[in-house]
C-alpha cells in the first residue's frame, strides 16, 4: 500500500490526557489500573477509569449527544489541539472530503443500563429523557464527532468488539486509495459500563489484580476506557524526518468461536502476514511489537504461537494494557498512538504489572523500557467474533 | 469524488415482511405482483453446528440467511468472500435481556448473552458457518448503514481487486426499545458484488456522492418499509435491479449526503 502520514494523533487513558502525560506515564512505567470504584459496580477488579470525564459538558448545540462515551470523545479530541488540526485540515481539503471512521464496542449504551433502571413502574415505558440515536446507538460516537468537528464526509464507525479501532486505519486507507476521500479521521472511543464489566466477569475473563500479560500467573484482563484519534494524509513528496507513517494494515477472521480466538493463532498470523506484504517489510525489520495481550490465559498463549510462527522468537514485544487496561473498543486507536510515540522517542514501553514472564510463551516480552532508534512497528488488535486486525507504522527518514 | 466506484452485481438475496427471497420480492418490486406484507419469517439456520444454532439471535439468523442465499445464486465460494456486515442495531432483543438483567438486583449476564452483544456477532457466526477466514467488517451508521456499507464495499473492490459480500439487516427492537426505535420488523439483504463483469452478472453499479434527493417509492407500503428500516433504503437500487432497468436512482446516506447509483443492467 502507498504509506499515509498521522499529520495529528492524540489518545486520553487512564494514563492521562494527551500525548505528553500518556507518554510521560509510559516513561516512568506507571499504570493507570486502580481498583474498581465506578458506578455501582461491586466487581473486585481493577479498571482503568479516565478522571473527570463526567465534569465534561457537549456544547449546548450538540446536547442531543450527552454520554458518558461522546463526553470522553469530547475529551479527547481538545487534547493535543487534535480538533484545531482537523478543522485546519477540513478548510483546506473540504470538509467532504475528509472522512471519519471510529470505533467502539458499547458507545453510550450506559446510558441504557442506568434508563432501564428508571423504567415507568406502570409501563415499563423508559424515561422521557432517554436518547436513543444521540447515545444508545452504536453510530452515536461518529454523529456526535462528524458534528463537533464540522466533517461533510463519509463517516462509519466499525464495531468489531477489541479490533474495532484498529480496522478503522485499514478502512480509511483504503478509502484515500480509492480517491473517496482526501483524509481521514480515524479513531475508537469506548468507556466504561456495566455491559463489559459484568459480561467479562461472566466468561471469568476479568482478572481481581491489575492485569499481567505475558504473566506466568495471568488470570485475565483489566478493562479500561479511552479516546484515542489520528488524522491521516496522504504524505508530502518526502514526509518531514521524524513523521510517522502507517506503512501496512492486514484484516483477517478465524471462523472458529465466538468468544475464544484459534488456540494456534491463525487468524492472527494470518493479519501480521498481510500486514508485513502491504508495507513490503519482512518480518526481521519490524522493531517493536504492541501485542494484544489482553493478559487472559488463552489470548497470550494464541498470540505467542502467531507472532513466534510470523515474527520469530527475538522480537522485542510488550502489552501496554498493564498499564492502560484494556479499552475495548478504544485498543487499536490508542495502542496506534501508542506506537506513533515509541516511534517518535525511541522507546519501547516496558510491559507493566508483568514479573514473571510465561516461558511457555517463547516470545522476548520487555518487562523494562527500552531507548533505540525504531523505524518500523507492528500493533496487534483481536476481537470477539474471530476479527483480527495487524497494523505497522513506521517513522520517515 | 476523483472517479466514482464501480462494481458488478452477481446475485442479490433479501428477506423481510412479505419478502421471504429474492425471486418473490423480484416480483413485487418489478410490479408483477401484489405486495404482502406478512411479517417476515425466518428459515431455519441449517448452516451452523446444533450448539451454535442454539445460541444464535434473531439478527444472526437474519444476515447469515440473506448470506447465504446470494452465494448459493452466484454459485460462489462463501469461504473465500471477504464480507461487509452493516446493521444500524445489531440484537436488540439481546440488548434488551442484558439491560434488564443490569437493572436487576443480581446482574447476571450469561456468557452466550455477552458474546452475543458485540456488533459483529453475526459476522462471527458467518465464519464459523462457512470457514471464511478473509477480512470481515462490521458497520453501523444508524440510517446510513446501508450507504456506509455500500461504500464500504465498493472501496475494498477497487482497492483490493476482490469480490466482496455485502451484507445489510436490521431487526425490531422488543418494549421498551421499541417505541425509541421503532424498526417496524426484520429486514436484510445481500448483494454480491464483483469488481470486473463475470458471466452470470446482473448490472453494473456506479456509485458517486450526491446532494440530490433520495427516490422514495410508489407503494406506500414498501415506502413505509424503506423509510422506517434502515437496510430497507435499499429498496429503490433493488427495483432497478428487479426490473433491469438502466437508469440512475438516489439513496438515502448520511444527512448531507447521498448515494447517486447508476444501474447498467449487463442483459
Amino acid at each position: 500500500m502507498t504509506p499515509l502520514a498521522l499529520t495529528a494523533f492524540t489518545a486520553t487513558s487512564c494514563l492521562g490526557r494527551g500525548l505528553g502525560a500518556t507518554f510521560a506515564a509510559l516513561e516512568g512505567a506507571r499504570t493507570g489500573l486502580a481498583p474498581c470504584r465506578f458506578e455501582t459496580v461491586t466487581l473486585d477488579t481493577h479498571v482503568g477509569e479516565v478522571a473527570g470525564v463526567d465534569d465534561e459538558r457537549l456544547p449546548g448545540e450538540l446536547e442531543e449527544f450527552e454520554c458518558r462515551n461522546n463526553r470522553l470523545a469530547l475529551l479527547g479530541l481538545r487534547q493535543d489541539a487534535f480538533d484545531e488540526a482537523v478543522r485546519t485540515a477540513a478548510g483546506r481539503l473540504g470538509p467532504k472530503r475528509v472522512g471519519l471512521w471510529l470505533g467502539t464496542s458499547t458507545s453510550g449504551i450506559l446510558e441504557t443500563e442506568l434508563a432501564y433502571r428508571r423504567r415507568d413502574p406502570g409501563t415499563g415505558a423508559l424515561p422521557a429523557d432517554f436518547r436513543y440515536r444521540g447515545a444508545h446507538n452504536t453510530f452515536s460516537v461518529a454523529a456526535f464527532v462528524r458534528r463537533a468537528l464540522g466533517l461533510e464526509g463519509p463517516a462509519a464507525v466499525i464495531s468489531s468488539a477489541c479490533s474495532s479501532s484498529a480496522k478503522v486505519f485499514a478502512s480509511a486507507q483504503r478509502a484515500i486509495a480509492a480517491g473517496l476521500v482526501d483524509a481521514a479521521v480515524v479513531g475508537g472511543v469506548d468507556s466504561l459500563c456495566l455491559t463489559t464489566l459484568y459480561g467479562f466477569h461472566s466468561l471469568q475473563l476479568v482478572a481481581r489484580t491489575p492485569c499481567r500479560p505475558f504473566d506466568v500467573e495471568r488470570d485475565g484482563l483489566s478493562i479500561g476506557e479511552a479516546a484515542a484519534f489520528a488524522l491521516l494524509e496522504r504524505p508530502e513528496s518526502r514526509p518531514a524526518a521524524g513523521s510517522v507513517l502507517l506503512l501496512g494494515t492486514g484484516e483477517s477472521s478465524d471462523a472458529w468461536h465466538m468468544s475464544a480466538p484459534h488456540p494456534e493463532g491463525r487468524g492472527a498470523s494470518a493479519a501480521m502476514t498481510q500486514a508485513l506484504a502491504a508495507a513490503r517489510l519482512a518480518p526481521d525489520e519490524i522493531d517493536y511489537l504492541n501485542f494484544h495481550g489482553t493478559g487472559t490465559p488463552s489470548n497470550d498463549a494464541a498470540e505467542a504461537r502467531a507472532v513466534a510462527a510470523v515474527l520469530g522468537t527475538r522480537i522485542p514485544g510488550s502489552s501496554t494494557k498493564g498499564a492502560t487496561g484494556h479499552t475495548l473498543g478504544a485498543a487499536g486507536g490508542l495502542e496506534a498512538v501508542i506506537c506513533a510515540l515509541a516511534l517518535r522517542h525511541g522507546l519501547m514501553p516496558g510491559g507493566v504489572n508483568t514479573r514473571s514472564i510465561d516461558p511457555a510463551l517463547g516470545v522476548a516480552y520487555l518487562l523494562e523500557n527500552r531507548r533505540a532508534p525504531l523505524e518500523a512497528v507492528m500493533s496487534n488488535s483481536f476481537g470477539f467474533g474471530g476479527s483480527n486486525c495487524s497494523l505497522i507504522f513506521g517513522r520517515a527518514a | 469524488m476523483s472517479g466514482a466506484l464501480t462494481a458488478w452485481v452477481e446475485s442479490v438475496a433479501l428477506l423481510g415482511p412479505g419478502l421471504p427471497d429474492w425471486p418473490s420480492a423480484a416480483q413485487v418490486l418489478a410490479g408483477t405482483a401484489a405486495y404482502d406484507p406478512h411479517p417476515t419469517v425466518l428459515p431455519p439456520l441449517g448452516c451452523l453446528p446444533p450448539a451454535e444454532r442454539r445460541r444464535t439471535g434473531k439478527v444472526v439468523r437474519l444476515a447469515l440467511t440473506v448470506g447465504l442465499e446470494a452465494v448459493a445464486r452466484a454459485g460462489a465460494d462463501a469461504g473465500k468472500l471477504p464480507a461487509v456486515f452493516s446493521s444500524s442495531g445489531g440484537d436488540g432483543e439481546n440488548c434488551h435481556e442484558i439491560c434488564q438483567a443490569l437493572a436487576s438486583a443480581e446482574r447476571q449476564i450469561s456468557p452466550t448473552r455477552f458474546h452475543n452483544s458485540v456488533h459483529n456477532a453475526a459476522s462471527g457466526y458467518w465464519g464459523i458457518a462457512t470457514g471464511a477466514t478473509a477480512a470481515s467488517n462490521a458497520l453501523c451508521a444508524f440510517d446510513a448503514s446501508f450507504g456506509a456499507g455500500l461504500l464500504e464495499a465498493l472501496v475494498q473492490i477497487r482497492v483490493d481487486e476482490t469480490p466482496v459480500l455485502l451484507i445489510a439487516y436490521d431487526a425490531d427492537y422488543p418494549e421498551p426499545m421499541r417505541s425509541v426505535r421503532p424498526i417496524p420488523d426484520a429486514f436484510a439483504v445481500a448483494l454480491l458484488l464483483t469488481p470486473a463483469a463475470r458471466q452470470g452478472s446482473m448490472a453494473r453499479l456506479t456509485v458517486d456522492l450526491s446532494a440530490a434527493s433520495a427516490e422514495r417509492l410508489a407503494d406506500p407500503q414498501l415506502e413505509a418499509l424503506r423509510a422506517q428500516v434502515p437496510a430497507a433504503r435499499s429498496l429503490p437500487l433493488l427495483r432497478r435491479l428487479a426490473r433491469s432497468e438502466r437508469a440512475a436512482v438516489v439513496l438515502d446516506y448520511l444527512e448531507s449526503q447521498r448515494l447517486r447509483i447508476e444501474v447498467s443492467p449487463c442483459h
